[in-house]
């Protein structure tokens, strides 16, 4: 740990609102949080993506103090939150399920918190109706809560948090409950309100669609480690270990083995014998190494004839197995010659819209779009 | 001929409830009530009246042991609340899976023994010569034996025990159907213990409370049994009254009064204390 000299004493960035070192986490036997180290900064958007079981619900858990970590360090605003107890940090929760009190009414909701700061009732009244009116649902405060849609549901429990003036505000997949439209809706709105309350957001889910949408910047999680960090972007195009090219986006997964290194151009054989050509920087992979390459269906583009095809690509004769239409996301699963399965994204011009099953096509992709890591040793 | 077999089957299983409502509650309350209102003037001569009432509330002893009656039970019970919340908090929200049934069962094993046996077991424990007494002597901290037994505070601590577990049940069953995530946002959101207590806790328990503190008040007011086993002869209780009219004094007649008031009473005050606590009583024992 080279920032500090002693617990409390810190010389860490102000413009981070949360810095974690090297948190760790074991329930008796079981690792789940491992040697996470990260850092959010100011007012912006920090989602923990990772399937479940992964660690991110223990590790939000410390961050809002209802579990303390077994070693490491948690700033908030450059203040060590070890030892202190959830109702004295500076971060508010918005719970999995909402945890709206169902016994209050929605103006009681919001006010709970300040009321046990001791704020004036009227002045209570006036920031609640005034929390409730930023986040699009005035006068409401004297319904009950069961009154209120999923959607409203959510906003109320932002206001709740917001209220109180967090430096950060925890969301525990806060979504999940809601059906697929009004997810995608809020998907939208949750980023505007951060924007507009410029508050920062720590973030956790397994969906990845959630995560890739709102964050400005994005942790991959997997059996209590953080596999990468970065834009949304980075993650989906440049992902760093084989679990996020798997797990961030689809992928086609194929097994291979290294069959010649010539500088960067690296010449992969399938473990069904298909030869390939990947184009692979700064990796150390050598000629016999087992391999996984993952290949995103948008990559591969599909023809009904050779021709024009560059020599450069890799090309394949296929018959299409199945047509999977979902709408702008459809997508063709193709069989090459050695058996193989591969997902194709459809081209969204409508160009090969009359594609059935057991046509004859051509996929090709280049080189630079596969991704290439070190087979997990068995 | 469908429906009317639909029919029949539907009085079928509504005869039992009827039977049983008109046979072992109506009829003998509207013959108490009859016996309640005939004053007797001479062998075997009745008259219609409210000479009996008229009794109660001119002996200062029947309505002042009317009164002592009631704040004593209304007393148990919130003693029994305010010794049972936490022990249904621990069972409901602390402990899990086997602990819990454990504990659970732990609280229902005395009930398998009669409440006379238990009440002597008390009375085993605070006699004159009883273990208590015996114990606080060896130990030196009283130089002679102690009667514990019959005096207010025996009957208080009988009350309590027979009726704990009419409180714990339906509190724990209340308190298990509330998320810990409420709990934990309502620490989250910067309240205390005592506020989160008061806030999230007690409303969401209320029916429950309500519902427990409605059954322990009704055993408590008709419990016999232990006042005058704890209690003595001069326990004061109403119960006791109406027995002596029934069976010592032979006074039917004022005992059926008597009888009358003590349900007014318990109609009263559990009403007054559905209103204070702003429940109904279909939601509080729907729900428990």
């Amino acid at each position: 740990m080279p920032f500090f000299t002693s617990r409390g004493c810190i010389l860490s960035d102000p413009t981070h609102d949360l810095v974690c070192s090297d948190l760790m986490k074991d329930f008796d036997g079981f690792r789940a949080v491992d040697h996470v180290s990260f850092e959010v900064p100011k007012g912006s958007f920090f989602s923990i993506l990772g399937p479940s079981g992964c660690g991110k619900t223990t590790l939000l858990r410390m961050i809002a103090g209802f579990q303390s970590p077994t070693t490491g360090d948690l700033l908030i605003k450059g203040k060590s939150m070890i030892g202190v107890p959830p109702n004295k940090r500076p971060v508010s929760m918005v719970f999995q399920h909402l945890a709206l009190f169902p016994t209050m009414s929605i103006g009681d909701n919001v006010g709970f918190g300040l009321r046990q700061r001791g704020v004036a009732r009227a002045d209570i009244a006036r920031r609640v109706d005034e929390v409730l009116d930023r986040v699009g649902l005035p006068g409401v405060s004297t319904r009950r809560i069961d009154q209120l849609s999923g959607g409203q549901k959510q906003r109320v429990a932002i206001a709740r948090c917001m209220i109180l003036e967090p430096d950060v505000l925890l969301l525990d997949e806060p979504l999940g409950a809601l059906d697929l439209k009004l997810r995608e809706h809020m998907k939208v709105e949750l980023k505007s309100l951060q924007a507009a309350f410029d508050t920062t957001f720590v973030y956790i889910t397994h969906d990845q669609s959630e995560a890739l949408v709102m964050s400005d910047n994005i942790a991959v999680m997997n059996q209590g480690r953080f596999e990468q960090v970065g834009a949304p972007h980075e993650v989906y195009h440049n992902p760093q270990t084989a679990f996020v090219a798997g797990f961030v986006g689809d992928a086609n997964k194929i097994d291979a083995k290294v069959s010649a290194v010539n500088g960067t151009r690296l010449t992969l054989t399938s473990s069904a014998g298909t030869e390939m050509k990947v184009e692979e920087t700064g990796s150390s992979l050598m000629v016999g190494q087992a391999v996984q390459v993952f290949l995103r269906p948008e990559a591969i583009e599909l023809s009904k004839s050779k021709d024009g095809i560059e020599d450069e690509l890799n090309v394949s004769r296929c018959t299409v197995n199945a047509v999977l239409f979902n709408g702008s996301n459809s997508s063709v699963m193709v069989r090459d010659k050695a058996g193989s399965l591969f997902s194709v994204a459809l081209p969204q011009t409508g160009s090969l819209a009359d594609l059935r099953e057991g046509d004859e096509v051509f996929t090709c992709w280049r080189p630079q779009k596969a991704r290439c890591y070190p087979a997990p040793e068995v | 001929m469908r429906s009317d077999a639909s029919k029949l089957g539907f009085y079928l299983l509504l005869a039992p409830i009827v039977l049983w409502l008109l046979v072992l509650i109506i009829l003998p309350h509207v013959g108490l009530f009859i016996v309640s209102i005939s004053e007797k003037i001479g062998p075997r001569i009745y008259e219609t009246g409210f000479g009996n009432y008229a009794t109660f509330f001119g002996e200062p002893l029947y309505w002042r042991t009317f009164a002592r009656t009631a704040i004593m039970s209304i007393l148990a019970t919130a003693l029994t609340l305010i010794l049972g919340f936490p022990i249904a908090y621990y069972i409901a929200k602390l402990t899990r899976g086997r602990t819990k049934t454990t504990l659970f069962l732990m609280c229902m094993i005395p009930f398998w023994v009669s409440e006379l046996v238990r009440t002597f077991g008390w009375m085993i424990l605070l006699r004159e010569t009883g273990v208590i007494s015996t114990t606080l002597q060896i130990i030196g901290v009283i130089s002679g034996p102690i009667e514990l037994l019959y005096n207010d505070a025996a009957i208080m601590v009988g009350l309590v025990y027979t009726s704990i577990l009419f409180m714990v049940v339906p509190l724990v069953t209340t308190l298990d159907s509330l998320d810990d995530s409420l709990i934990e946002a309502g620490y989250d959101l910067g309240g205390t213990t005592t506020s989160i207590l008061r806030e999230i806790v007690i409303p969401h328990a209320m029916p429950g409370i309500v519902s427990g503190c409605i059954v322990v008040f009704m055993l408590s007011l008709g419990n016999y049994l232990t006042p005058i086993l704890l209690g003595g002869k001069d326990s004061l209780w109403f119960t006791g009254m109406i027995y002596n009219q029934f069976i010592t004094r032979f006074n039917w007649e004022l005992g059926s009064a008597l009888g009358f008031l003590l349900l007014a009473l318990s109609s009263a005050i559990v009403f007054l204390g559905l209103k204070l606590s702003k429940q109904s009583l279909s939601n509080t024992m729907g729900r428990a």
